[in-house]
């Protein structure tokens, strides 16, 4: 066995992880990225700034102040406590919670991109043929934009597969329940069991990579139509 | 009641559009001008693209827009053509007039077929729009716009992005669109040539405001006119196809007082056409004056003369029977034939330029 259970059990948490983060931050971010595009609210530039912060912000400081907030004082922590669910800080959900904020403008920022791309015209020519602007949206903008959803997709998978310093603020390091793949090639290293972190290190080099091409071999397709 | 009534009043930085109208529910109605003259945006404050914020505007009594009402663009029953091709690059030709036809909640005036008919796309259906040439695409356009059986039909300078060669492929198709439709048509044009062959209203726009509104071959026999039309100012004439000269290759056109002869183009006898005789290409003599090359010789009378753009030319409209004609002069010329209104003159007409 190339890889042991432990490492096993760390991929498929990985993989469950991202997973979960990139189908709620399609379902959020769809909207946001919308949102700023559209408005012409004041709000439009405090707004987008939140959502790229974490493009910036080591995440260890993101993750410090959402283990303050979903602590048992912190308002997530009071919220989550009046609604009998528990502290959410070192379980899934936790993790899950602080990696789609990690990860937003990962999803946000290329849908913004490809919203802005498509410009007024497409939406007047819909509202002229008598779609309303929530039909317009599905029938014109989501399959005019769809690889800017392609490129959202894959770029906010890889980037919650590869977070690190948030896992260790909110989830530390529980097995099947916080370890993640990055968690566990630093628990190896830490070990000194280099020949593991090695052969887990691959696995994270190679699927990056191939994710990579696949995105980049496909963005000249997208753009012929 | 039965018409289209909108005053609009909008001011951004550096543009104002200030009009009030009353606007006919049949035909076609070009709104004419420069760009920047504020034709488009009438016609999407009309669409309800733009969103005046002081204005009104009632089609055939619904009331669109008021202080109070506002109804969105996709419950307004217009079909709308803009100046660019506007297909959705997702679908095809086909899935293009389907779009709008799905969402088409008036009753079906105007079928499938019968856009397609119309416009002549039957073989383009199943492609995509990049598939399409220029000229194509916008003759998906129009038939999407028309398909949905609008109400009211609202074309942006469908023809300015294209050449020359793809206009002359579209126009026949206007043409028909205009004699078998009873939609009433806005066109935006600045075109003077597009808007004397389709239009039967003409709307002229200066600087965000109507300067002139009336029936077409009335409204362009004015020689007040405040728009410059420059090398553009004539007339148009409603004519039918009287006899045809085959010797000399001719056609007579007969028009309300008179005639003309013009190259024959192959109509046959009786068919209604329409001509456009601009006023450089007229010019005037006091006796009839036979050694000249010149075929058309009516007898006309002066009933106004006023002064051109150009200092040395003033134009002078004359009346032959029932029609009107403006020629341009030079006023050194109508200084020594002495020309006032109520003079009898003699018009030589050089060019008569068929329409259709």
């Amino acid at each position: 066995m190339l890889l042991s259970g432990s490492d096993m059990q760390a991929i498929w948490l990985t993989v469950k992880l991202a997973s979960i983060v990139t189908v709620i931050l399609l379902l959020v971010g769809t909207p946001i990225a919308w949102w700023l595009v559209r408005t012409g609210s004041w709000w439009k530039g405090p707004i987008g700034a939140v959502v790229a912060l974490p493009l910036v912000l080591p995440p260890s400081v993101l993750g410090f102040y959402m283990l303050l907030a979903m602590g048992p004082d912190g308002p997530v922590g009071h919220l989550t406590r009046a609604l009998g669910v528990g502290p959410l800080p070192f379980t899934f959900w936790g993790l899950v919670i602080a990696s789609v904020f990690y990860s937003l403008p990962f999803m946000v920022q290329p849908l913004q991109n490809a919203f802005e791309a498509i410009g007024d015209r497409p939406l007047e020519v819909a509202a002229t043929l008598g779609a309303s602007p929530l039909d317009a949206f599905f029938s014109v903008v989501l399959p005019l934009a769809r690889p800017g959803f392609l490129t959202a997709v894959i770029m906010t998978f890889t980037h919650t597969v590869g977070e690190f310093g948030v896992v260790l603020m909110i989830g530390g390091n529980l097995p099947g329940i916080t370890r993640v793949v990055s968690v566990q090639i630093y628990d190896h290293v830490e070990a000194l069991e280099y020949g593991q972190a090695h052969r887990l290190a691959a696995v994270m080099l190679i699927f990056a990579f191939l994710v990579l091409l696949a995105l980049y071999a496909w963005r000249p397709d997208a753009k012929k139509g | 009641m039965e018409t289209i009534k909108a005053r609009f009043h909008v001011d951004w930085p550096g543009f104002s559009l200030d009009v009030d109208c009353v606007l006919p529910d049949r035909g076609v109605t070009a709104l004419f001008g420069h760009s920047g003259s504020g034709k488009t945006t009438l016609l999407r404050c009309i669409a309800g693209l733009e969103r005046a914020r002081q204005g009104f505007l009632s089609f055939k009594g619904e009331i669109w827009q008021d202080d109070t009402t506002w109804r969105p663009t996709h419950k307004r029953p217009l079909g709308y053509v803009f100046q660019e091709a506007s297909l959705f690059p997702h679908l095809t030709a086909l899935g293009n007039l389907r779009y709008g036809i799905r969402r088409a909640t008036t009753e079906h005036r105007v079928s499938l077929d019968q856009a397609v008919d119309l416009l002549g796309i039957g073989h383009l259906l199943d492609r995509k729009a990049d598939r399409l040439s220029g000229g194509e695409r916008q003759r998906v356009a129009i038939a999407r716009a028309l398909a949905v059986s609008p109400r009211l039909l609202l074309m942006d300078e469908p023809l300015a992005a294209l050449d020359l060669k793809r206009k002359q492929e579209i126009l026949p198709y206007l043409e028909r669109l205009h004699d078998e439709l009873k939609i009433p048509v806005l066109y935006v044009s600045h075109s003077p040539d597009e808007v004397a062959r389709l239009a039967d209203h003409l709307v002229a726009m200066e600087d965000g405001r109507i300067v002139a509104s009336g029936p077409l071959v009335e409204t362009l026999a004015r020689i007040d006119l405040p728009i410059r039309l420059g090398e553009d100012i004539g007339v148009v004439l409603d004519v039918v196809v009287g006899e045809r000269d085959k010797t000399w290759h001719l056609a007579r056109m007969d028009f309300q007082g008179g005639s003309l002869w013009t190259r024959d183009m192959g109509a046959a006898a009786g068919s209604r056409m329409r001509v456009r005789v601009l006023a450089r290409d007229v010019s005037l003599t006091r006796q009839l004056q036979t050694q000249t090359s010149i075929q058309n010789l009516v007898p006309a009378r002066v009933s106004a003369i006023a002064d051109d753009e150009h200092p040395g030319l003033a134009l002078v409209r004359i009346r032959v029977g029932a029609s009107v004609l403006i020629a341009r002069l030079a006023k050194r010329a109508v200084a020594a034939l002495e020309l006032s209104p109520g003079q009898e003159v003699w018009a030589q007409v050089k060019t008569v330029a068929l329409l259709e």
